[in-house]
């Protein structure tokens, strides 16, 4: 048979080629970060249940550099993390009112404004 | 003043080259053509041996998608001012093996688009003499961008999962799928959910969001994708916790 | 080489061969069918038509008012009998497109929307944006996924029909991607493959336009009719051909020259009523715009372009709204490829080569004179359109004569004697040799772009919108000289795989065919009708010239040509009457 069809494999570093997908790429490394932070905040609730010292270790290691840093950085990418989810969400619930689409605008707009007040009931409640 | 440009394409002859290779192309500029003008400059009167899908010129069948500079582009749609300074790089679609120099195979698509029911389904047949099924235009809005895919695979070749797992329905033929799903003619959306909601459907995605970029009827198969995403999950809550409601 | 048997084959899936195909799968689900096309179905040209697809269903309309603007539009070489069932079938076929998912574009109320076009008195053109053809193409393809009796062979390119003992029993294709070659036997055979406006240099059609099924009917012996008329869409880009579609003349655009001036006021379109009244003006038939066009650039009132002469397409006035809602399409295809965004700036636009009112002779059933060959759609002439058709019957007519075909089709192959096998392979070889031929000859010189640049040359000089007797003549010469020429052409590229050069060299061995019987049946209608307009023979002459022309191959020597009636039932041969007075 003449036909040979040529099969170009996909090599480890597809994701360099283009802009959009060193975003991408860096858009999912922030979910390791954001599970990161979760995590930490399950040691805090163990170290709640454990007593006072182990409550005040836990925030001394949060107050110390590394801590500090650890904290900045996952900070950093949740709100990048947010800040892309959220400008995908027009696209994943399309709304509608009165027949007539809703701007993408306003849909992210709602998700800034819903976590806006979350925030501010989060600190209100934390005595901030 | 004549300028010229160069074309540096991938070729590949199965029964002479063990591996495909480039060959470089300078041909004329001229402001108003495209790329398909240019490789059909080549084939008339420099290179009879060049072989490319093309038909329409004006991005209405699909048939001419290529790499064009590393982005997946139709040849008729994409101009040549536009690519001025430089050489032009032109390949043909990533993911897809290479039957022939700008041929791909195709054989894998056909297939998912085929798996995914793309006709409308109903309990009841109607003849024609029932009369027109009526449809607001609000309700043909809800699903006439995703009515527009052209099939060109321009999806296919821009996603990295397509790349990474030949077994991805892919952009293109979910968007298809969800363009029924939407159509208030159509009930077959739970006679489509074994492939679209399966492992290779939908949840293959992971929202790169490249397909929705490069498609050239802005056709969106990302948003598609997203929003199969929750009726999907939707529909398996319900099933679950309403175990005697069907859709 | 493989040798294959099925009950129906088909070639072509455009609009006509998917709708024949379903056709087939619904008759009689036992029944096998192979549908064979050199490019993928989505890929055919069906889905580059954009205006709608005509089928009464107002209450203000009839059937008899779209038969009689068909009958008047086709300057009364329609068959009549053809074009009643025509017009009595189309409203089911649209609306059984309806139910197979086609997104019609609809009224507030839900119902199906129509426009107007251009020679119909009452708009019932049904419309999906401007993307018609795209729509019913795709509903088409994806409709015929359901049926498991149809079976595809894509990029399979047909180069023979089989014939044994008086009956067409099948086809011999190239597999485009291996060079094998594929013998189909048939029961019965439908071919639907379009038409050849590539033959000409500047056209609206795509690369596969190549009129391949009407040469391999001919070559079988099977007439081409009416092949002179040939029809220039008044609004093609200067330069790519693009269409502009008709349906931005229904939305009210209006056609100006250079100063401005709507001139088809000056040629019995009038008067210049600013909304689109139907029937006159931009919504005139096409042949009567065209040449108001070639007039226009005799008077030196067109507009300059770097691709040549121009008129002006004004959508201004229509708003972008309208346009957007209405013309994406054209809009978008103005931006790309004209740099004029019609919301600002009128369209520059001539007249370009559309579609091929002639064909391979058929019934109304879609039969051809060779028992087991049938013919759908722009390849085939039954006649409904005449010596001019009228915008957005084609899409129908693809609707209506390629489900008759199938119908045909299934019906024939039940009632026939199985074909015989002993032929098949011996003809197959013998095409294989011809093929092989091609690839070892070494050292000719003619290239298939040199033919190919003779051929656009000649047959645009002769058989453009006005014609001549000297010219005709001229181009019957030329044409004749290319087909000795076309038996050195030398093949540029010999692999197997996926060879183009091959199949463009097969196509322009069909265009040159096709072309003969275009130009001898041009020079020999010595009359002006529709859109064969003779500048030597200006008026139309129904005492010697109502009839079809049948041009009839001859392998080494022009076609001869001969005559046949038109069916005339009820509409007796009148002038016909556009603008203001035909209100």
């Amino acid at each position: 048979m003449s036909r040979r069809p040529y099969v170009r494999k996909v090599n480890r570093s597809w994701w360099l080629g283009q802009r959009r997908y060193v975003a991408y790429m860096i858009r999912e490394l922030t979910s390791v970060f954001v599970g990161l932070y979760c995590g930490l905040l399950v040691l805090g609730l163990v170290r709640l249940a454990q007593g006072h010292a182990a409550w005040d270790g836990f925030l001394a290691a949060l107050s110390s550099p590394v801590g500090v840093l650890f904290q900045v950085v996952c900070l950093a990418f949740a709100a990048y993390h947010s800040v892309t989810w959220f400008a995908l969400t027009p696209k994943a619930m399309p709304l509608e009112v009165r027949g007539e689409p809703v701007p993408p605008g306003a849909i992210i707009g709602m998700h800034y404004g819903a976590w806006a007040v979350v925030s501010l009931i989060v600190l209100i409640a934390a005595g901030i | 003043m004549s300028e010229d440009v160069t074309l540096e394409i991938l070729r590949y002859r199965p029964e002479l080259d063990s591996q495909p290779h480039f060959q470089t192309y300078t041909i004329p500029y001229h402001d108003d053509w495209v790329v398909l003008d240019g490789l059909n400059y080549i084939k008339d009167h420099v290179d009879g041996t060049l072989s490319y899908r093309w038909s329409c010129h004006m991005a209405i069948c699909g048939s001419c998608g290529m790499m064009i500079n590393g982005e997946a582009k139709l040849a008729c749609h994409a101009f040549l001012r536009d690519y001025r300074h430089g050489v032009i790089r032109i390949e043909p679609l990533d993911h897809f093996p290479i039957e022939r120099d700008l041929v791909i195979v195709m054989d894998s698509f056909m297939e998912k688009l085929s798996s995914v029911k793309p006709y409308v389904i109903t309990q009841e047949n109607k003849a024609p003499s029932d009369g027109e099924n009526l449809q607001t235009p609000l309700q043909l809005m809800a699903f006439k961008q995703y009515t527009l895919c052209i099939n060109c695979l321009l999806c296919y070749a821009a996603c990295p999962q397509c790349g990474l797992n030949e077994k991805f329905v892919g952009p293109a033929a979910l968007a298809l799928a969800h363009r029924y799903n939407l159509d208030s003619r159509d009930e077959g959306n739970e006679q489509r959910a074994d492939v679209v909601a399966s492992n290779e459907g939908i949840w293959e995605c992971t929202f790169v969001g490249a397909c929705s970029e490069v498609c050239p009827k802005h056709v969106d198969p990302a948003a598609a994708i997203q929003q199969t995403k929750i009726s999907a999950s939707l529909d398996w809550f319900k099933a679950r916790l309403l175990p005697g409601a069907r859709r | 080489m493989d040798l294959i048997s099925t009950d129906i084959a088909i070639i072509g899936a455009g609009g006509a061969g998917l709708r024949a195909a379903i056709a087939v799968a619904e008759a009689d689900p036992s029944l096998r069918v192979c549908l064979i096309s050199k490019v993928y179905p989505m890929r055919s040209h069906t889905v580059a038509a954009e205006g709608g697809a005509a089928g009464v269903i107002k209450d203000n309309d009839s059937l008899d008012y779209h038969f009689h603007d068909t009958v008047a539009g086709g300057d009364w070489l329609c068959d009549q009998d053809a074009v009643d069932l025509f017009v009595n079938m189309a409203p089911r076929e649209l609306l059984q497109m309806e139910h197979w998912g086609c997104p019609w574009s609809r009224e507030a109320s839900g119902k199906v929307a129509v426009r107007p076009f251009g020679g119909m008195k009452i708009e019932r053109t049904w419309y999906a944006a401007d993307q018609s053809g795209f729509h019913m193409l795709h509903t088409l393809f994806q409709t015929s996924l359901k049926y498991p009796s149809i079976q595809r062979f894509d990029e399979f390119y047909s180069t023979d029909l089989l014939v044994e003992d008086g009956r067409c029993t099948g086809t011999v294709a190239i597999e485009m991607r291996s060079g094998r070659l594929l013998a189909i036997q048939a029961q019965a055979l439908i071919i639907a493959t379009g038409g050849c406006g590539r033959i000409f240099p500047f056209t609206t059609n795509g690369a596969i336009k190549t009129g391949d099924g009407m040469a391999m009917a001919y070559r079988a012996g099977v007439p081409l009719k009416d092949m002179e008329f040939i029809q220039y869409h008044p609004t093609g880009l200067p330069g790519t051909g693009i269409l502009m579609t008709e349906g931005s003349r229904g939305e009210g655009g209006l056609l100006r020259n250079k100063d401005g001036y709507r001139y088809l006021q000056d040629y019995n379109l009038g008067p210049p009523d600013p909304w689109p009244r139907l029937k006159a003006m931009e919504l005139g038939p096409r042949d009567r715009l065209s040449q108001a066009f070639w007039h226009e650039q005799k008077k030196g009132r067109t507009i300059s372009t770097p691709h040549g002469d121009a008129v002006l397409l004004d959508l201004r006035h229509l708003g972008e709204k309208k346009i957007n809602e209405r013309l994406p399409m054209v809009r978008e295809l103005a931006q790309s490829y004209a740099g004029v965004d019609p919301v600002h700036e009128p369209i520059p636009v001539r007249p370009v080569v559309h579609y091929t009112m002639g064909g391979i002779h058929t019934d109304i059933d879609g039969a051809t004179p060779l028992p087991g060959l049938f013919a759908a759609g722009e390849c085939a002439c039954v006649s409904i359109n005449g010596a001019n058709r009228l915008g957005s019957n084609s899409l129908t007519e693809l609707l209506v004569f390629g489900a008759r075909a199938g119908r045909s089709a299934a019906a024939f192959a039940k009632a026939s004697p199985a074909v015989s096998t002993s032929a098949a392979r011996e003809r197959a070889e013998a095409v294989q040799k011809r093929i092989r031929d091609l690839f070892v000859r070494n050292s000719e010189i003619e290239t298939v772009s040199g033919l190919r640049k003779t051929m656009h040359d000649t047959i645009e000089s002769g058989a453009g919108i006005y014609r001549s007797e000297a010219l005709l003549q001229e181009t019957g010469r030329v044409l004749a000289d290319l087909r000795r020429r076309y038996d050195k052409v030398q093949l540029q590229d010999r692999s197997n795989v996926f060879n183009t050069d091959l199949i463009q060299v097969l196509e322009l061995g069909c265009m040159l065919d096709v072309a003969e019987a275009i130009a001898h049946s041009a020079a020999r209608r010595k009359e002006s009708r529709g859109s064969h307009q003779r500048l030597d023979h200006p008026e139309r002459d129904d005492h010697n010239y109502l009839k079809h022309s049948l041009a009839t191959y001859h392998a080494s020597e022009p076609p001869t040509i001969s005559y046949c009636d038109v069916v005339i039932t009820r509409s007796k041969p009148a002038e016909r009457v556009y603008g203001g007075a035909a209100a």
